[in-house]
């Protein structure tokens, strides 16, 4: 490997940080968002959904400019900066985890919220008479029912922000150690012709993908023989 | 303000749901079995929802045993009612095995509370002790529904609630699971809402009827004086009937008759015998009592029993269902007969008058417990 500048593996390992952090993230925030979209009964659900579909359609040139104008020093994202001495988010690990949240947002939350519908009423009607809190039926039914949502959306948010690379580009540059991650790497191997670093981590990418891919599909298959 | 009301069940439900005016009004003792029965669509499921909480109506009312659970201030959600609730399919935990079912509900450390329904009789009672360790995915309609039984009364309710727990079972899971009910009927002091749109399993099972009919309640008190009600649909039905109950009086072992004693009367019933003093509910059909004017001689006919004709009803243009009063007096269980139109006019027939009541066949419920794949049928007789 003497040939292999070192750093080959930073950006790896910088991918894998962002996005085991980010699917952390969206499991926590994205878990709530899911469950009032499948229960709610309020008129304006599906504009909240549309919302939280929106970066599935939209060019991730447009989201990345958007999000620089927030995290950038006169955004909400600057002030929020300020508040530990820094001048902007934009260009920074922070930047990244929040664009990353916001771009996968809908692989973790529709998944999510497709079990949760499927479970339907009843569960929730059994449980609560037989005396269980809303809160403890949620716990102990909801969450075990929903559960290949739950590996679903893991697995498809944490592959989609290892993807990520138009949004990154435009919020996160190219820093070393900081905000350069994987797909930004490939293509500046690319660039300066280091064809060798660049087919190690786009041959990488590319087994990744197959395994995800993969493991989605026997889930699925699980899944519905449980339904069974 | 209402009064309270306790050993009392009362609801009055209303309100509209989708196309559907709900306005059903009742009061039922809160002991035995009430069973809430009508066509399909009437709105009785409806009920049993607004009972559990399920169902939220704005402007109802709910009391059970002296406890409000709904009026205009104040609405308690369903896990905050003490019900146990058992729906049409049983709806299992998928995610646990029967054990954790049965355990899901079952207040912790309360195993030796006073009253309390105990996990070993649960058991015993619904045959569920060699299906603890296995899956809910493994088992047959008829065990689900039992461990779905299980898991309401593991739950120690004060009122059990069930929506046709039989409809979504064939017909001899539903003669495996029948006798199961009885027993917890006869075992556990437990008030019971039982929906069902089958009269033989009311008949079966119910002490107490609550009648509905498009969103109202037609008529709710004990199961015979609807039965026998001649202004209610059930007495002019097809296959009107009554049930009572009758207390065994001797046993005639040359012909292996049991003699049971009824209100108003005597019933003589081929059967296997039985311990005098035990309690068994018997059905004579309407179709299956003709009347005479004089007591009956050389018949074959076991059973000719003092009546009065207290009321009367067409049915169609050629019958008649006559209500008839047990007893000389009349004052006894009431007994409905189906004659034609033209025999109550040769017979000269009319209310107020005494007439011998010739039953063809008593039907005597199986023993409570004991699997029997006709039922009631079982022990139908033709004396």
């Amino acid at each position: 490997m003497g040939g292999l500048s070192n750093d080959i593996w930073q950006p790896v390992r910088l991918t894998v940080e962002l996005a085991a952090i980010t699917t952390l993230i969206l499991l926590i925030v994205g878990t709530p968002i899911a469950w009032w979209l499948a229960r709610s009964k309020a008129w304006w659900k599906e504009g909240v959904a549309a919302v939280v579909a929106l970066p599935l359609v939209l060019p991730p040139t447009v989201l990345g400019f958007y999000l620089l104008v927030l995290l950038g020093p006169d955004g909400p994202g600057g002030a929020l900066a300020n508040l530990w001495g820094g001048r902007t988010l934009a260009f920074s690990f922070e930047g990244l985890v929040i664009g990353s949240v916001i771009y996968s947002m809908p692989f973790v939350v529709q998944p999510i919220r497709n079990a949760f519908a499927a479970i339907g009423d009843r569960p929730l009607e059994v449980a609560a008479t037989l005396r269980a809190s809303p809160t403890r039926a949620f716990w102990t039914v909801a969450i075990p029912l929903a559960r290949p949502g739950f590996l679903a959306g893991a697995v498809l948010g944490f592959a989609h922000t290892v993807g990520e690379f138009g949004i990154v580009l435009m919020i996160g540059g190219n820093i070393p150690g900081k905000t350069k991650v994987l797909s930004v790497a490939i293509f500046d191997y690319v660039e300066t012709s280091q064809w060798r670093e660049a087919n190690i981590l786009a041959g990488g990418m590319a087994a990744f993908a197959f395994v995800v891919i993969l493991t989605m599909m026997l889930l699925e298959k699980r899944t519905a023989r449980i339904g069974a | 303000m209402r009064a309270i009301s306790p050993r009392s069940i009362r609801g009055e439900f209303r309100g509209q749901l989708g196309g559907f005016a709900l306005d059903a009004s009742f009061s039922v003792p809160a002991t035995g079995i009430t069973g809430l029965f009508g066509p399909s669509g009437c709105g009785k499921s409806t009920v049993l929802r607004c009972l559990a909480g399920l169902q939220r109506l704005p402007g109802s009312f709910c009391e059970v045993d002296g406890e409000v659970w709904q009026d205009t201030q104040l609405f308690r959600r369903p896990f905050e009612r003490p019900i146990g609730y058992v729906f049409q399919e049983a709806s299992l935990f998928p995610h646990f095995s029967v054990r954790a079912n049965l355990e899901y509900g079952a207040p912790r450390g309360s195993r030796s509370a006073p009253g309390a329904i105990a996990f070993d009789e649960v058991m015993e009672l619904l045959g569920l002790e060699r299906l603890l360790a296995r899956s809910p995915q493994n088992l047959s309609g008829g065990e689900r529904q039992r461990v779905a039984i299980g898991r309401a009364l593991l739950s120690q309710p004060k009122l059990l609630l069930m929506d046709e727990p039989l409809s979504a079972l064939d017909r001899l899971t539903k003669d495996e699971i029948l006798p199961f009910l009885e027993r917890l009927h006869d075992r556990l002091a437990l008030p019971v809402i039982y929906v069902s749109h089958d009269m033989t399993e009311i008949e079966r099972l119910a002490d107490h009827l609550i009648l509905m009919q498009a969103g109202r309640v037609l008529a709710a008190g004990p199961l015979h004086d609807l039965q026998s009600d001649p202004a209610l649909p059930l007495a002019v039905a097809r296959d009107a009937a009554v049930n009572f109950d009758a207390t065994v009086e001797s046993h005639d072992p040359t012909y292996g008759l049991l003699t049971l004693r009824i209100d108003g009367g005597q019933l003589l019933v081929p059967a296997p015998p039985l311990a005098i003093g035990e309690r068994r509910r018997v059905r004579i059909a309407a179709g299956d009592v003709s009347l005479a004017r004089q007591a009956p001689q050389g018949t074959s006919i076991l059973n000719a029993l003092a009546a009065r004709i207290v009321a009367k009803s067409p049915i169609g243009r050629s019958e008649i269902l006559v209500v008839l009063g047990l007893g000389p007096q009349g004052e006894g269980a009431r007994l409905l007969a189906r004659v034609t139109r033209r025999s109550w006019d040769h017979l000269q027939l009319a209310e107020g008058l005494d007439i011998f009541a010739q039953v063809k066949g008593v039907a005597l419920a199986p023993e409570r417990g004991a699997s029997s794949d006709q039922g009631y049928a079982a022990a139908k007789t033709a004396g």
